[in-house]
């Protein structure tokens, strides 16, 4: 450990330090710490006994790596994790600023981190994962990725670059092609829905850019059986992760706290990570307890409780996400809100709207659309026939509103990544809820 | 709306009951709206073009009929307004053969006046040829007088633009770098934004009713006088005339002052 990496951390100790004072954001006082020391991932996470797992893919990264980080500490280790949802490489370092001595040394068994698909290259090429937990490829703003070629190209490469395993997804094409990648001697694992549900996977991908793809992997009979798969339980919300090779291992039937098809894959992708880092230790009834108790994470179907009545935040940000969120939520009867922001981290095209159905929201209507782009918003719902009560751009009155005007009713919001950061600062600070950085289970 | 059978579109163009919004009769005629290969060219969200288009016809009083057109699939019995958008490049790869296929037919019905609208990597494959960044020239459909370089930077943003139409707003995604031939009109002028090449602020080519542009957004629904011209065209190419209902189009027109607000801060 260089003196390098400890002025490093000194310096971004005291960035975060002033940077909680303010309650500004997570990043900063990792680009403070990176630009001292770049190499300071490879000095402070190198060398942790169970390895760096890194959770990719376009969505549900988040959701997945909290389950997994639940996954492995009820099993006893102790987990880094990056729990901010900042998933770029500034964004783990700032999570470990807390964590770390100043000469490096992290108290942990493993590393389990969620990376940006761009970004996860810029990590791997300072620490080489150990594991990596590829989810998916779908459409995902495309002007920061150009091209979903280039996409899955970016995560064919991180598991190139894996050392001891990879877990893949048997059901998306652009992930299951990767298993001819990986380096001799890399462990390949598999995830994915039972195929009693396979018509169910529309809900979960979008089909169409891979219409022309033929190249669906078949699973030998040895990887098959040491396969995780999704079985959902006929009433909707429990299900069981199967594992054909050893049924008596099944996990479940689980109960989440957060619903829908998309929370469940997530958790088979955790719980097949789990299995693989764990080997022999990996215990199903201690994974069904832990995947239960699960909080979602922060605007992730997250519920608010205002005066009784529950709010939802439900973060969107690409057509499979917002179409997977309009599956899970949208013929419900509740008051809906609909903020799009169109910063870089929510994608500053919103062409993406036009390429999801909106057609579950017509019978109810959306109350109030917002955010810099809640004209255009509106204007997408008009061609859907779903009728908009009215257009407030600004976040802050749009919020006031909605919570005056639906008063004692279930409100959701579906938003954008930074209408979500606005919204649910204010929300935190009039109902008490924790901060971005604090999350409690975390 | 009807859709013809055997048409399995991707992305539903309108939906059915979007019609039974409408509140006038649809009794101006039919007006058949093809879209080029949906699923390999539209990934920007460039068949909302299509459906604003259907719709649009809806409220004025028109019956739309859509067409998804696939590679390799017979073309449209009728066509009275053809849309294409952008790809990614192995999208560009896929249709090329069906493009070629029916080259001759696309420029002959350039030639006689028909309203198409190509955005992004179909405005590329209208144009004369596109050349990569290793040197190979790919010839296009030579509809457009614009030659396209591959290029190593992406011009990404939000764009405004003057055209014969008024002003236009959209958002531009390409690397490919355009150049009109001589005489070539282009699209329009850019106000904020790269356009086709980031230096001689011109965006997009018009040959006739031919309208081409990088312009997602898609370019249409926040630009209905754009898209209500192009339906002119299409209207009185089908049924003999043009006779618009009334649209309200408060929503759009809001949508789309703010965005030339904020770009041009006037």
């Amino acid at each position: 450990m260089g003196v390098r990496t400890t002025l490093a951390l000194a310096a971004g100790k005291t960035a975060r330090a002033a940077s909680r004072l303010r309650g500004g954001g997570s990043a900063l006082p990792g680009l403070v710490t990176e630009r001292i020391d770049p190499a300071v991932l490879r000095h402070t996470l190198g060398s942790l006994p169970r390895g760096v797992v890194v959770v990719s893919g376009t969505n549900g990264k988040t959701t997945t790596t909290k389950m997994l980080v639940a996954l492995l500490r009820a099993h006893g280790l102790r987990v880094f994790t990056n729990p901010t949802g900042s998933n770029f490489t500034r964004g783990v370092i700032s999570s470990m600023l807390g964590e770390v001595g100043l000469r490096g040394a992290l108290a942990a068994d493993v590393a389990v981190v969620e990376l940006d698909e761009a970004h996860a290259l810029h990590f791997s090429a300072q620490v080489r994962p150990t594991h990596s937990l590829l989810l998916n490829v779908a459409r995902d703003q495309l002007d920061r990725f150009a091209e979903i070629d280039h996409t899955a190209q970016l995560l064919t490469t991180l598991a190139e670059q894996t050392t001891d395993g990879v877990v893949l997804n048997v059901d998306d094409s652009f992930i299951s092609r990767i298993r001819g990648r990986v380096g001799d001697g890399v462990r390949v694992s598999w995830f994915g829905v039972d195929p009693s549900i396979a018509d169910r996977l529309p809900e979960l991908q979008e089909q169409d850019v891979r219409a022309e793809d033929t190249s669906e992997v078949v699973l030998d009979r040895e990887e098959r059986s040491a396969a995780a798969l999704l079985l959902p339980a006929d009433d909707g919300r429990a299900f069981t992760v199967r594992l054909p090779g050893d049924p008596g291992a099944d996990v479940g039937p689980v109960t989440l706290r957060q619903r829908g098809l998309a929370a469940m894959i997530n958790a088979t992708a955790a719980t097949a990570m789990a299995r693989h880092v764990l080997g022999d230790d990996f215990r199903a009834g201690v994974a069904g307890a832990a995947l239960a108790r699960v909080a979602p994470p922060f605007g992730r179907g997250e519920v608010i409780d205002v005066g009784g009545v529950p709010l939802e935040l439900v973060l969107v940000k690409n057509p499979a996400g917002f179409t997977v969120a309009l599956g899970t939520y949208g013929s419900e009867p509740v008051a809906t809100m609909v903020a799009i922001n169109d910063n870089y981290a929510d994608g500053r095209d919103v062409s993406w709207l036009y390429d999801v159905s909106f057609e579950s929201l017509r019978e109810r209507g959306v109350a109030l659309t917002s955010g810099v782009r809640g004209w255009d918003m509106a204007l997408r719902l008009r061609y859907d026939g779903v009728e908009v009560g009215d257009v407030e751009t600004d976040l802050d009155a749009a919020l006031d509103r909605f919570l005056s005007d639906h008063e004692g009713e279930p409100r959701r919001i579906f938003c954008t990544y930074t209408a979500m950061m606005h919204l649910r600062r204010r929300l935190a600070d009039r109902f008490g809820l924790a901060r971005f950085g604090e999350d409690p289970d975390a | 709306m009807t859709r013809p059978e055997g048409s399995s579109g991707v992305a539903v163009a309108l939906p059915d009951d979007v019609a039974a919004l409408a509140e006038v009769p649809a009794d101006k005629g039919e007006v058949h709206v093809v879209h080029l290969y949906p699923r390999e060219m539209s990934i920007y969200g460039d068949l909302g073009n299509t459906r604003c288009l259907a719709a649009r016809l809806r409220w004025h009083g028109y019956r739309p009929v859509v067409h998804d057109h696939h590679p390799g699939a017979p073309w449209p019995e009728r066509v009275d307004i053809l849309l294409g958008g952008g790809g990614q490049d192995s999208g560009q790869v896929r249709v090329t053969e069906d493009l070629e296929r029916h080259a001759d037919r696309l420029r002959e019905l350039a030639a006689d006046g028909l309203p198409m609208l190509m955005i992004c990597g179909m405005y590329q494959l209208f144009g004369e040829a596109f050349i990569t960044v290793e040197g190979q020239r790919l010839p296009g459909l030579g509809i457009l007088d614009v030659t396209t370089r591959g290029n190593a930077t992406r011009m990404i943003g939000p764009v405004v633009l003057d055209t014969d139409f008024g002003s236009v707003v959209g958002y531009e995604n390409h690397s490919g770098s355009t150049v009109l031939g001589e005489g070539q009109r282009p699209f329009g002028r850019v106000r904020h934004g790269k356009g086709n090449n980031g230096s001689d602020a011109l965006e997009g080519a018009r040959v006739g009713n031919v309208v081409a542009s990088y312009l997602h957004g898609p370019i249409l629904p926040a630009n209905p006088t754009l898209a209500d011209g192009l339906l002119e065209i299409a209207a009185r190419r089908a049924t003999g005339e043009w006779a618009p209902g009334e649209i309200d189009d408060t929503v759009a027109t809001r949508a789309h002052q703010a965005q030339v607000r904020r770009l041009l801060g006037s």
